[in-house]
């Protein structure tokens, strides 16, 4: 088994040792949310229908019949209610991780984040950690109805004292989860949900990366690419695209959307000249929008082509016969690559 | 063809900006809805209100509430409502002359915060809204961290794990949340039972929180978990300018049964009733019997806060009724009729509750101003090297400044 992460308590729990094995991002969150329990008894995990149904993507089944009702709680149906008590259990010195049940139900919790969460740390000079994890499957793609599909991961990384991340694909998603959890600070868990199913090799022998990294997936001269969670797989194969006429796409995966890593990301713009970020989200105020604004101001000298974003529109997410025209895809991104080069 | 009606014609005079802060404001004709709502806040709380020491000083007995209380407790119980009154008024005068941004009035409540705060164990965790100045008293803090925060010098200052108090909480019933969640893990950590050193949470908030969807939850997931959690909301009568009445339409102490747990209405200006009841239900929590609401029926002497100006929505008359209920005059009469304690008693400790105020006085003028670092630090418990190197521009921007000590602050 890899060495274990960041803060990981010793445990008096035997070890959680998984195989090498095919497994999908749901798969991955759910063996890490396992191993995480495993390790550390304080580790409990709450949220709407986590328990004997396993969560609406039942990406918790099995958790409650392993570790009982007191550590894999089914609350009671609010949001605030969820996040709120989360608070108090984690000054209690418990690792809640709250699942939201859908991105567009976030917002009853939303004063609980803000007010509470992100600031208890800052107000009580350090006395109070509040190692809560708040998974959100989120983001479109899955006809769904409303307040079902949205991106909302902007909102907190606005707020100071939380951290933002989202994992692209089922081995970091088995990482990711565990990181987060060891983390002392409150991290929102963003969850791609229309990749809950994609699939991928997993050794566990092979060390993950630090949680708080971006990750440079192909390499190339021409366009940096830069995606996040759901929209990795678009960036992927957006480079294979491109490759076939030529062009050389070097693509990023954010992975922590605050703190932003993005070291990686100005050399490859250095290089390149030339930035196209991908994101569901409306760009209005959003992660690319910050990508875009810290790269012009540290390549300023060595930029080609403005910063492209393609991301979903300034608009409410749509109904979803029309997510099809208001999510990024392949021909935008491949779009916006033709006009950043053609500048 | 007559000429049209005029739309908002009202019979009643109304008050102008012109009027406000005028001498004579008071004395106005009230509106019938300031008539109406001084009315019932004046009530006399119902039958069901739990009193051990009526406002005339007499000691009355409970047939489910009774305390018994040497008098040496009594005296000490005299002495905590006493101090923090003045340190309370001494605040409300530190702002008055600049030297607070704002405060927060305690006046009235002193029992209900006093019997609640003793009725605390060490090992028990409380959760205050931001006028506990009276429950952190009997949590051991001083005074000036509290002022320190209505100066702007700090957040606080206290570290909430050790003293077992959090820190203030402003957003209105965020607190009875976290108190829950706080109850839930003392449980889930077996600190609920019969034993001596089991635990409770008290959760601190008012008649305006019981409105929000926070407070509703937190009796929810208390109730559905069993959590060793009291509520106790001190009703006093105002949420800044409105009455009780625009909260709730029944008792607040009767919403518990809602939620299929205890409510219980207790005179908030009567110190033995708080502190015997709030006892009973802090053991009822921490046998395993919570979660419990009590209702302190008290009254709010003062302004919301010193931004505030109650002669816009109360009548006088209803502040002196409740002056007749006074918490501290009450337990003096009682002390003095039956013989507890001497004017030696009394002396002592106005000399006390002046060298104190001197003290806070002082104190509070000596705070010193908050750094660069205060602003920076402990965002992250993990550290932040996006905010190190924000810091470190900010602080070459100071240095740049021929004056640069400005810009150290510590």
């Amino acid at each position: 088994m890899a060495a274990p992460t960041m803060n990981r308590p010793d445990s008096d729990m035997p070890d959680f040792e998984p195989k090498v094995q095919t497994i999908t991002l749901a798969k991955g969150i759910n063996m890490g949310l396992r191993a995480a329990m495993e390790a550390d008894k304080k580790v409990l995990v709450m949220g709407e229908d986590v328990g004997k149904l396993g969560g609406v993507f039942r990406i918790t089944d099995g958790l409650q019949k392993d570790f009982g009702e007191e550590r894999v709680l089914d609350t009671p149906l609010a949001e605030s209610g969820i996040i709120g008590t989360a608070v108090g259990l984690a000054m209690r010195g418990f690792r809640p991780v709250c699942e939201i049940q859908f991105d567009g139900f976030i917002f009853p919790g939303f004063d609980q984040i803000v007010s509470q969460v992100a600031k208890l740390h800052n107000r009580s000079k350090g006395s109070i950690k509040l190692p809560i994890v708040i998974r959100v499957p989120y983001g479109g793609g899955i006809g769904a109805v409303e307040h079902h599909s949205e991106s909302p991961e902007a909102y907190f990384a606005h707020t100071a004292g939380l951290k933002v991340v989202s994992c692209s694909n089922p081995v970091d998603a088995y990482w990711m989860i565990q990181q987060a959890i060891w983390s002392d600070d409150p991290v929102l868990f963003f969850e791609p949900k229309r990749r809950y199913y994609e699939k991928a090799q997993f050794d566990p022998a092979v060390s993950p990366d630090p949680l708080w990294s971006s990750r440079q997936l192909t390499s190339g001269k021409d366009v940096t690419v830069v995606g996040y969670g759901p929209t990795v797989r678009i960036a992927l194969d957006g480079a294979a695209a491109a490759a076939e006429e030529g062009k050389e796409l070097e693509v990023f995966d954010l992975r922590t959307l605050s703190p932003l890593d993005l070291g990686p990301v100005y050399e490859s713009v250095r290089k390149t000249g030339r930035l196209v970020t991908i994101s569901e989200a409306p760009s209005n105020c959003s992660i690319s929008s910050e990508v875009a604004a810290r790269v012009q101001r540290e390549c300023f000298y060595s930029l080609q082509a403005p910063v492209l974003q393609v991301n979903g529109f300034d608009t409410p997410y749509p109904m979803s016969k029309a997510e099809e025209e208001y999510l990024p895809d392949l021909d935008k991104l491949l779009h916006a690559v033709d006009r950043s080069l053609g500048y | 063809m007559p000429p049209p009606k005029k739309k908002a014609q009202r019979a009643t005079p109304q008050v102008t900006k012109a009027d406000v802060g005028a001498p004579d404001a008071v004395s106005q004709r009230p509106s019938p809805e300031q008539v109406i709502a001084g009315l019932r806040a004046t009530s006399e709380g119902g039958p069901d209100l739990v009193q051990l020491l009526t406002p005339e000083g007499e000691r009355v007995h409970h047939p489910d509430f009774d305390i018994d209380i040497s008098p040496e407790e009594l005296r000490g119980l005299y002495r905590d409502m006493v101090l923090v009154r003045r340190a309370d008024r001494e605040a409300n005068s530190l702002q008055r002359q600049g030297q607070l941004g704002l405060w927060v009035p305690l006046l009235g409540q002193e029992a209900a915060q006093i019997g609640a705060g003793r009725a605390m164990r060490p090992q028990d965790y409380g959760f205050p809204g931001y006028r506990e100045h009276g429950v952190a008293w009997c949590r051991g803090i001083d005074p000036v961290q509290i002022l320190s925060m209505y100066r702007g010098t700090d957040h606080g200052g206290w570290d909430p794990q050790q003293q077992r108090f959090n820190m203030y909480t402003i957003v209105i019933g965020n607190q009875v949340l976290n108190a829950t969640g706080y109850a839930m893990g003392q449980k889930f950590d077996g600190k609920v039972g019969p034993e001596e050193d089991a635990e409770a949470t008290i959760a601190f908030f008012g008649d305006g929180a019981t409105s929000q969807g926070d407070v509703h939850e937190g009796f929810v997931w208390a109730t559905v978990y069993n959590a060793p959690v009291v509520f106790f909301c001190q009703n006093n009568q105002w949420a800044i300018s409105e009455p009780v009445e625009r909260q709730t339409r029944v008792p607040i102490y009767h919403r518990a049964r809602g939620y299929g747990f205890p409510g219980i209405r207790v005179d908030g200006n009567d110190v033995l009733a708080t502190l015997a009841v709030t006892k009973w239900a802090m053991d009822e929590c921490r046998t395993g019997n919570g979660p419990v609401l009590i209702e302190a029926f008290t009254y709010r002497m003062d302004a919301h806060t010193t931004s505030d100006d109650p002669t816009r929505y109360r009548l006088s008359d209803e502040l002196e009724a409740w002056k007749l209920k006074d918490p501290i005059e009450r337990v003096r009469v009682h002390l003095v009729r039956e013989g507890l304690a001497d004017q030696k008693f009394f002396d002592e400790l106005e000399a006390e509750a002046d060298d104190r105020a001197a003290t806070l006085r002082q104190a509070v003028r000596d705070l010193p101003n908050p750094g660069i670092d205060n602003i920076f630090d402990n965002v992250y418990a993990e550290g932040s090297p996006h905010l190190d190197a924000q810091k470190a521009e900010f602080q070459a921007y100071l240095d740049g400044f021929a004056d640069s000590a400005h810009g150290g602050g510590h």
